[in-house]
């Protein structure tokens, strides 16, 4: 017998052919096969996706909200990294 | 990392909220606002699946297949409701079982509402009608609440809602359309449940202690008082178009106030049946701990057949 919870799985899905898959949640379920089960009649009751992917939470690694400034930062600085920085004469076309 | 004092992290916190920055489950967060959170929102879950229970009852008795389909849909809607709530309580930090053992032991409440009996068919109508309602009424604003997956969860249970409130309402067009007894059980329904309905708002602000600082926090947007009025404002000409009349000799529009009056509300019920003594209480709460006790043994064996396998494959 096994006191054990099911584990937590993060569901991902795929809104139409073209599109990414995208975090839409979580739910609990004992195997991979019973939460792809469970997250089509949790997430998918509306015609909301055409595939699913589910991953055992353990394994999701984050990034640590306390190093948001030291990660994301350095990039808001370079602003030569987007095309609006650049002066082109006028009459330049398709450019 | 700087170590921050907790003044510091608080003010930055409420900085964050004031901006309308949503907070994320590993963000620093004042331990009052977790437990706040926590408590609110395992309330919420409770209450979609408790909720399932007065109309799951009436599932094998839908007057045609139509009905039963909807009926089952609707039902099966509120139980996805309570696992998106409970799966974002969880990014708190909070145990789903231990908030299911809450339930049971009575620790924790969910809606007063569900506490009532659904005893006609017309009951069935008046719950999608005034009970989803007043929910809607409820979960729209929280759609905007500073917590992130509370809130996304809010904006996934309104778009499912909105037919909840009309497949009841349709029905009860039905019922006001037929015989003079389907009418008079439509009416029945109504004075049953409109007081109750009122009572799903909560407490009034003056009674209502957490209010202000849920407020602050953007966990709440509105005050009881005012979702109460606003739905007050919204029901009444949707009653007038089934000719059904309120339950309340003091109604009246105030063109001052640009608001419908209405007499106050008996308190002592309220508190009577959230603290346990409503029609239904026991009935509710005996139904859930069954249904998990009884279905211990399937969860047990999904699981250990589960591990089972794995361990075959590693092998
Ligand atoms: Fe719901
Ligand atoms: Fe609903």
């Amino acid at each position: 017998m096994s006191n054990r919870e099911w584990p937590l799985w993060e569901v991902f899905i795929r809104s139409k052919q073209g599109l990414n898959h995208k975090h839409v949640g979580s739910l609990r379920a004992p195997d991979a096969t019973l939460a792809l089960e469970n997250a089509r009649d949790v997430y998918t009751r509306r015609s909301e996706g055409i595939s699913i992917w589910v991953v055992e939470s353990n394994y999701v690694h984050a990034s640590d909200p306390s190093d948001a400034d030291s990660l994301f930062e350095p990039s808001d600085t370079k602003v030569y990294r987007h095309p609006t920085f650049y002066d082109v004469p006028d009459g330049v076309k398709h450019m | 990392m700087k170590t921050l004092d907790l003044q510091e992290l608080e003010k930055r916190f409420q900085e964050k909220v004031d901006k309308e920055i949503k907070i994320e489950p590993n963000d620093w967060m004042p331990d009052e606002y977790r437990k706040t959170l926590i408590r609110q929102i395992s309330q919420h879950a409770h209450s979609e699946i408790v909720g399932m229970l007065p109309e799951g009852n009436w599932i094998t008795r839908a007057p045609n297949l139509r009905r039963k389909a909807v009926l089952l849909a609707k039902v099966q809607d509120e139980a996805g409701h309570g696992l998106y709530l409970y799966s974002s309580v969880e990014t708190l930090g909070a145990d789903r079982e231990a908030t299911m053992d809450d339930l049971h032991s009575g620790k924790a409440k969910y809606s007063s509402i569900f506490n009532y009996p659904a005893v006609t068919w017309a009951d069935i109508g008046t719950i999608g009608w005034l009970v989803d309602g007043a929910a809607i009424m409820n979960q729209v604003a929280l759609c905007r609440c500073s917590y992130g997956p509370y809130a996304r969860g809010m904006v996934k249970i309104c778009k499912e809602e909105s037919f909840h409130q009309r497949q009841g309402y349709e029905s009860l067009v039905t019922l006001c359309n037929g015989t003079p007894a389907q009418k008079a059980m439509a009416q029945d329904a109504m004075n049953r449940f409109w007081w109750p309905a009122l009572m799903m708002f909560g407490p009034s602000d003056a009674d209502s202690p957490h209010s202000a600082q849920s407020m602050k926090w953007k966990i709440k947007r509105f005050s009881n008082d005012e979702l109460r009025q606003s739905f007050v404002d919204a029901t009444v000409p949707q009653a007038e178009i089934l000719g059904l009349t309120i339950p309340d000799p003091n109604l009246k529009w105030n063109e001052e106030r640009g608001h419908y009056d209405f007499s106050p509300i008996n308190w002592d019920e309220f508190w009577q049946v959230v603290n346990g003594n409503g029609p239904c209480n026991k009935e509710r709460i005996d139904a859930r701990k069954k249904a998990k006790e009884n279905g211990m043994w399937v969860r047990e064996a999904a699981m250990a057949y589960a591990e089972k396998r794995a361990m075959k494959k590693t092998a």
